[in-house]
């Protein structure tokens, strides 16, 4: 747990030390403000509700997540530091789970900085916060599983340009796997019983329900599955990779 | 305390490291030579538990690196190959990273870095990002976070690796000091490192141990070893070298030029002989006037080149 703590804490801090942190966020909150205000109707619709806000964070985490993680593993690999890592007394799971939380947790500032718009709600009208809590909530379990499958795939190359396209075209097969676009590829061959469960693993899907204000304990439970099980690949790949 | 116990490591077909076997004991400094590509880095990856062996294995202190990884490298210091380091943080900071992971707190922590730092003579430098720092700044600052713990066993992968004379000459000096109290393990191109500073020396080639002992051992399988070089003015040369030959303890006196006017000889004493003596006393007894004499203790170099070249030629028949 120590372990974990020291590494996360580097983590986290390396994000600040160069300007990648501030390039971020400042780019995710004027997205997130566009979308909401202008793309998103957010006046229009005359409601007190933050739907336009969270309604677009699937699609702004699919082209800022995997820059994210992007560089976790494959610059630790191309740069040699993985070897004076993983001869430090530490584990594997250490290292993934602590770089993983560090990920999590600097996309969750830059959620949390969207307070703004919350703000904004708030004075406008009188929105139900528990239905934004729970859209928060569902963000940014959506963000971990985006951050998990941007982690593994920066794991499997060296290379960060290809490890963001590779992350965000696995994210979008995520996002998209409850709409024809994906089913289309299964249907006519698989059972019904398998395009079932792939459509219940749509991003969207899921996050959408929670953002109703109903926090589904099948989608948490989906989210953290789907984080553990891509970390657990993490680790795995990492091992086997780590000396090429 | 370092143990290495047949390691080998095969990638695909190619046979890396080929059954490996030696240890390290607490005083000895081990310098590991070996052409570029002989297995030296492989070996010392596996034994520093990054790569994972083919087979065989190696213990850390009797912990055994592969069932008992974490006991091991807490016990071990480890430099690897081209000093890599967080390059957006500054020394500082990254050996405060190290020291926090080794488990050090509060006043513990700071003691430790400071002594780090003051060891590699890192002060004028540790708040500047180490990617700006130059070629040996950058080594010193992996020394820094490998000697940290003071831990008991040591493994450097070329630690004067780009460093000017001096500075070699500091983390010589840096080692020596050290050595008492470790087993170290290093691996060098540089012979005259091996001389400077190691108990012990081990050349591999291809994968294989192909000599092992002290480097004035291996000095002495050097052919020029213990032979004799004189200088003898070109007149009474022809003479001289005859008389020369009939010494009992000399095996052959060879020409070896004519520098201005004089004529030099080698003079090759039978197998285990020391002839200097022999022959500067030979040489006052008979009145030849020698302009210079020197015995050759063997080169280090050379044994090298000898030992290494057939060693790769045999490994290229055999695939």
């Amino acid at each position: 747990m120590d372990k974990i703590w020291i590494i996360f804490k580097r983590e986290l801090a390396s994000y600040f030390i160069t300007p990648v942190a501030y390039v971020f966020i400042v780019i995710f909150l004027f997205l997130t403000g566009i979308f909401t205000f202008s793309i998103g109707g957010f006046f229009e619709r005359g409601q007190a509700s933050l739907e336009s806000f969270f309604g677009f964070h699937p699609w702004l985490y699919l082209f800022l997540i995997p820059a994210i993680t992007m560089r976790l593993w494959s610059e630790e690999r191309k740069s040699g530091t993985i070897e004076l890592l993983l001869t430090l007394p530490i584990s594997m799971q250490h290292a993934v789970i602590g770089k993983f939380m560090a990920a999590w947790v600097f996309a969750g500032i830059a959620l949390v900085l969207t307070f703004p718009v919350w703000i904004t709600v708030n004075y406008l009208g009188d929105p139900d916060n528990g239905v934004i809590a729970a859209g928060y909530i569902g963000s940014l379990l959506m963000a971990g599983g985006f951050l998990a499958i941007g982690s593994f795939i920066s794991s499997l190359t060296k290379n960060q340009v290809i490890a963001f396209v590779l992350s965000v075209v696995v994210s979008l097969l995520f996002v998209l796997a409850g709409f024809g676009v994906v089913l289309d590829a299964f249907s006519g061959w698989a059972p019904q019983s398998v395009i079932d469960a792939i459509s219940r693993m749509s991003f969207l899907t899921n996050f959408s329900s929670i953002g109703k204000g109903i926090i589904d304990m099948r989608s948490i439970i989906y989210f953290a599955s789907l984080i553990f099980c891509f970390l657990f690949a993490n680790a795995i790949m990492v091992e086997l990779k780590k000396a090429e | 305390m370092i143990e290495i116990r047949k390691l080998r490591k095969q990638f695909g077909g190619f046979v890396a490291v080929d059954e490996v076997s030696f240890t390290v004991s607490k005083g000895e400094v081990l310098g590991f030579l070996g052409p570029n590509g002989a297995g030296k880095s492989t070996t010392m990856k596996m034994v520093a538990g990054f790569l994972n062996p083919t087979s065989g294995t190696a213990a850390i202190c009797g912990h055994d690196i592969q069932t008992d990884p974490i006991e091991a490298k807490k016990q071990l210091g480890y430099l690897p190959e081209g000093a890599p380091a967080y390059s957006d943080m500054s020394p500082y900071s990254f050996l405060n990273f190290i020291a926090q992971i080794r488990g050090y707190r509060g006043a513990e922590l700071r003691r430790r870095v400071d002594e780090a730092i003051g060891k590699t003579s890192l002060e004028s430098h540790l708040y500047v990002p180490i990617e700006n720092l130059s070629k040996g700044f950058k080594r010193r600052v992996g020394l820094a976070q490998a000697i940290l713990h003071d831990p008991p066993v040591l493994i450097m992968d070329e630690p004067t690796d780009g460093l000017d004379p001096n500075q070699k000459f500091e983390v010589r000096n840096l080692i020596k000091e050290m050595s008492k109290e470790k087993a170290i393990l290093l691996s060098t191109h540089i012979l005259e490192e091996v001389e400077a500073v190691c108990t012990r020396a081990i050349i591999i080639a291809a994968g294989k141990v192909i000599a092992d002992g002290t480097p004035a051992e291996l000095q002495a399988r050097d052919v020029n070893h213990n032979a004799v070089f004189v200088r003898i003015k070109g007149s009474a040369a022809g003479e001289a070298r005859k008389r020369l030959s009939q010494i009992p303890t000399v095996s052959s006196v060879e020409e070896i030029g004519t520098p201005n006017g004089s004529v030099s000889y080698r003079i090759a004493p039978r197998k285990g002989e020391s002839i200097l003596a022999a022959v500067s006393q030979f040489a006052r007894d008979e009145k030849i006037e020698l302009e210079e004499i020197r015995e050759e203790t063997g080169r280090l170099d050379e044994v090298f080149r000898s030992l290494t070249k057939d060693a790769t030629a045999k490994a290229g028949r055999e695939t």
